[in-house]
């Protein structure tokens, strides 16, 4: 692994770095010779470092990950809706003029008696048309091994005690179909208009391991 | 129905515990696992084939199938009633 070290005009590489600044330094034999390959390529002006960048900024802003909150807000005050939504995702989706991405989208649905959490063990599949570029987290090793062999220990790690009577469905998004969690709506949100439900599903919640969160301060932040 | 479709919703399946050397999306610990059909999705190109840029070779339904984690994990420590739901292609199913 250390072998990795090269030298170009001016400047000497000992060690590769991520190409994302949320991404964990590289461990794996593949993660340093794909860092090789890429210093390669640019080395051999085939593209420039400012390319990487704006191709990883393009992906950001496929969606921003409100879209996947307008869909559950939606659900929310709409039975109609929801009724679509949980029927056949991809449909409901775009009949509200959103982008449900390229596969199959299946909507999960939190109850009182069930609780369920997305995670690709084998990479990093997400619903990228609603909830943007996945986080660094998702796609980490010890999250996609822990969440099918532990899910509640993770659960509570990210802060969310699931009571015993309660099912832990995990959904391993590992081929051809994409995932989006609708949390259950907070009690005290009856009155509430769509956008001020939207604001309340976080990315965390469509992944399964937050449940929104009425803010009873404000942040002075 | 989709073309090709060997299993219906409830049906009990087996995922081949076989080796593979292509990228196949049959994570090692469901291989040898049983499980129940909970959804029949689209056809698909077989993972396989695409993994080497085949994209009009034969097409193959996928599967949703729920296992239950302690069936998984012999010392799963969540609750008895806890599942697991993954895709499976096709041709990695058999009848259980």
């Amino acid at each position: 692994m250390a072998d990795f070290d090269h030298s170009n005009k001016g400047h000497d590489h000992t060690h590769p770095h991520p190409l994302q600044a949320d991404h964990a330094e590289p461990q794996t034999r593949e993660q340093f010779l794909g860092l090789a390959l890429n210093a390669l390529l640019v080395e051999k002006g085939i593209y420039e470092p400012e390319d990487i960048q704006r191709t990883i900024e393009g992906i950001e802003m496929v969606a921003p990950e409100t879209h996947g909150a307008r869909v559950v807000a939606r659900a929310w005050v709409d039975p109609d809706f929801k009724v679509a939504l949980l029927a056949d995702g991809f449909a409901a989706v775009k009949s509200l003029g959103l982008d449900p991405g390229y596969a199959e989208l299946t909507v999960l649905e939190n109850t009182p008696n069930v609780h369920n959490v997305v995670v690709c063990t084998l990479c990093s599949c997400y619903p990228r048309s609603l909830l943007g570029r996945p986080p660094a987290w998702y796609k980490s090793g010890e999250y996609r091994a822990r969440t099918v062999r532990e899910p509640r220990a993770v659960l509570q790690e990210f802060g969310v005690a699931i009571n015993d009577d309660k099912e832990v469905r995990v959904h391993d998004s590992n081929a051809e179909l994409r995932y989006i969690v609708m949390p259950e709506r907070p009690a005290g949100t009856e009155d509430w208009n769509e956008d001020a439900l939207a604001a309340l599903v976080t990315r965390d919640c469509m992944i399964g391991v937050a449940v929104p969160k009425i803010r009873t301060h404000n942040s002075k932040l | 129905m989709n073309a090709g479709q060997r299993y219906d919703l409830g049906d009990r399946v087996r995922i081949d515990d076989r080796r593979e050397p292509r990228h196949h999306r049959t994570p090692a610990f469901v291989k040898g696992q049983t499980g129940i059909v909970t959804r029949v999705c689209m056809d698909q190109a077989k993972p396989e084939d695409v993994a080497y840029f085949t994209m009009n070779g034969p097409r193959v339904p996928v599967y949703r199938i729920r296992m239950m984690q302690c069936d998984l994990w012999p010392d799963y420590t969540g609750k008895p009633d806890d599942t697991l739901d993954i895709e499976m292609h096709g041709h990695w199913l058999q009848p259980a």
